[in-house]
């Protein structure tokens, strides 16, 4: 497409043509309106002198009748620029008056009329008058006018100013045309330029932003914004399929020397029979690593909407921390919650579930204090309203987590240092976060002065009475 | 395990359904096999299957479209769905369409053994409900809410109640680690920890632990299983 053609087809030069033409429009009502008041005017005040006239000339008529009049008549019309006159007697022949020509039956019409005429001398052919006309007795007939060389001078001009305004506004309209559209061109063909470097590949290009802050400039941020997040989302999905090769590769290995060295190993039915429940075994962590991936990437996408119900959350969370109970005990801390009534939410229970158990799961794993001190060994579940959300806090009294390792503590796969050691995908946290975004709510890592306080926050469903009766009741 | 089953098995994929057959034929029980959904429901329609088990997606007619076709002509025969989809919103979906039970793949076998043996012995629908277990000479009043062994009450907490009912109720067969978290906690996610596990020594150690004769055994690679040994 060549330049013009691209210009003929902007936006801009469309926009720029609509304003010329409705100011061109604009223009013409306004010259016009103008033009009929003068007229009007002009008109009024034509009448006007007419009566003037006509009142003198009766004066005359009354004091010596026709042949007065028509002496008057006679005086009055060789006086330079003076009024039309013209009297005609009862078979229509003209007696005085400097009008030669006037249409077949104009005189028959007494009163004000606007009609074509010519001059006795004919000096100036095609004019018009507005005339009085009056019917004397005896059939006489008399004439009164004014040329109206005036009005049309006044349309002329009207007309001229119009010619001259559209030249003008045809003018200034095609250089706005060409400076807007060229302006917005010029920056549409650059973030084009930048569109494409991008496509082709480099991900750290940003749209150009020219900083006057107008409708491209926030289009332009809100299009880098997006590119912001798929290079965040792309380094995400890097980092996670790195991380899976890596954490995957370990358990595969080993799965695969194990199946190796039982082949190799004599021909002993109970040998076969371990590396091969060993071999299930392996496999089965791996098939949880895989689904806990698989869960965390469709809460991630927001997926599990069909399984979304109002449900008790004090309730469901008092059940998962009932069946960690035991387990807590068995590592020798006590799991107490504490469970407002009442409280609904709108979500998949089962996933928030999961998500509140992994963290209580968290908090027995790593949450034994440091220094052994068993009075300490406290794991805590609140479940509290939090104005129109609802904060369930599961609190420890381990080591915690260092400030600045809280944010990668929720990334997947992400095992800080001293859990390594212990059993664990890395998924636990980061699944949880997952369950709580894809909720709408957010999963925040904090400090319990000792330990870790992992808080999850959702927000609160409108009170259903249904629901808190059924509690009640049961 | 005690008494066969006819069991029909509709999946597509020809080594799994292969495998399905020789394991379920080698647990006891009589086997049919159908390929697609259309050969099927056929099948089903003849009636006199103890389980289907159903694939979720299946050529000519898929897994969910099958069981509504079979519920709504009144097929009553339990289904369990296996899907690769191991979902949440799918496992809902699989029981609103009138599934009975729902396995995601990968599965273990003994994981699908027992659920298969669970639905299969399931009261038909209307029977009344058996107020009372007993099992050797323990026994559980579901109306009472006592529970004894030889004659003497053992006190146990509302969730090992409902551990030791379900337990009770599926005697003599073995019952998964998942199986439990379902019926007595209503979750079905896999808890990472030995949970269930030490739910279990907990009930063991007052059901088991003042008696010879252990009620409750261990099926290594599979769960639990409640059971009268006589020996």
């Amino acid at each position: 497409m060549t330049t013009l053609a691209k210009l003929f087809r902007s936006t801009a030069f469309k926009l720029t043509l609509v304003i010329f033409g409705v100011s061109v429009v604009g223009s013409a009502l306004v010259l016009g309106v103008v033009a009929w008041q003068v007229i009007k005017l002009v008109d009024a005040e034509t009448q006007q002198t007419i009566e003037e006239q006509a009142k003198g000339l009766a004066e005359q008529y009354d004091a010596g009748g026709v042949r007065r009049l028509g002496q008057a008549i006679e005086a009055r019309s060789r006086q330079p620029g003076s009024s039309l006159y013209l009297l005609t007697n009862n078979a229509g022949e003209p007696l005085a008056g400097n009008v030669a020509q006037l249409p077949a039956g104009v005189l028959e019409h007494v009163g004000v009329v606007d009609t074509p005429y010519e001059t006795v001398d004919g000096s100036s052919p095609g004019r018009r008058a507005l005339a009085r006309i009056f019917a004397l007795p005896g059939g006489f007939r008399l004439l009164v006018g004014r040329d109206l060389g005036d009005r049309a001078r006044i349309g002329a001009v009207m007309v001229h100013a119009m010619a001259v305004s559209l030249v003008f506004f045809a003018a200034l309209a095609a250089l706005g045309a060409l400076f807007v559209a060229r302006r917005v061109l010029t920056r549409i063909d650059a973030m084009n330029r930048s569109a494409r470097a991008i496509m082709g590949g480099d991900l750290s290009l940003r749209l150009p932003v020219s900083g006057s802050g107008d409708e491209l400039d926030r289009l332009a941020v809100g299009l880098n914004e997006m590119l912001g997040r798929i290079a965040d989302l792309m380094t995400g999905l890097r980092e996670v399929s790195d991380n899976i090769a890596h954490d995957l590769r370990t358990p595969l290995t080993r799965l695969r020397n194990h199946a190796e060295a039982a082949l190799g190993a004599a021909d002993d039915p109970a040998a076969y029979r371990a590396a091969l429940e060993r071999t299930i075994e392996e496999s089965d962590g791996l098939i949880r690593v895989f689904n806990a991936l698989l869960m965390i990437a469709r809460a991630e996408a927001g997926a599990e909407s069909a399984g979304m119900s109002a449900f008790d959350l004090g309730e469901a969370i008092e059940s998962i921390a009932e069946l960690y109970a035991p387990v807590a005990e068995e590592n020798g801390a006590t799991l107490k919650i504490e469970a407002a009534e009442g409280l609904t939410v709108v979500g998949n229970r089962e996933l928030i579930g999961q998500a509140v158990a992994n963290l209580i799961d968290n908090a027995v794993k790593h949450g034994a204090p440091a220094d052994g001190a068993a009075a300490r060994a406290e794991i805590a579940v609140v479940v509290r309203r939090e104005g129109a959300s609802i904060a369930i806090e599961v609190a420890d009294h381990g080591p915690g987590i260092p400030a600045e390792d809280r944010g990668r503590a929720l990334e997947r796969f992400v095992r800080l240092e001293g859990a390594r050691s212990r059993p664990g995908s890395g998924l636990g946290l980061s699944l949880a976060a997952a369950v709580m975004h894809m909720h709408g709510g957010s999963l925040a890592l904090g400090d319990n002065h000792p330990g870790l306080k992992a808080t999850a926050t959702l927000p609160a469903a409108a009170e259903t009475p249904r629901l808190s009766a059924a509690r009640a009741a049961a | 395990m005690s008494c066969a089953m006819r069991i029909l098995i509709i999946e597509d994929d020809r080594e799994a359904a292969a495998y399905l057959v020789k394991a379920f034929r080698e647990a006891g029980h009589a086997v049919d096999h159908a390929a697609d959904g259309v050969s099927g429901y056929d099948l089903a329609q003849e009636g006199g299957y103890d389980v289907a088990i159903v694939d979720r997606m299946l050529p000519k007619m898929d897994g969910l479209s099958l069981i509504g076709a079979l519920r709504a002509q009144g097929g009553e025969t339990p289904v369990l769905i296996l899907s690769a989809l191991g979902q949440v919103d799918d496992r809902v979906k699989g029981l609103r369409a009138g599934g009975d039970d729902y396995l995601a793949k990968p599965y273990s076998f003994s994981e699908l053994l027992a659920r298969v043996e669970a639905l299969a012995r399931r009261r038909p629908k209307g029977a009344p409900e058996e107020t009372a277990y007993r099992v050797g000479d323990l026994t559980l009043d579901r109306l009472s809410r006592k529970v004894a062994r030889a004659g003497e009450e053992i006190a146990l907490q509302p969730r090992e109640f409902r551990l030791l009912e379900y337990l009770m109720q599926n005697a003599a067969k073995v019952v998964t680690r998942t199986m439990l978290l379902e019926h007595v906690w209503d979750y079905h996610f896999d808890p990472q920890t030995n949970v269930i596990d030490v739910h279990m020594s907990r009930l063991r150690a007052k059901i088991d632990r003042d008696f010879d004769a252990p009620l409750i055994h261990t099926v290594r690679g599979a769960g639990y299983m409640l059971r009268d040994d006589p020996r």
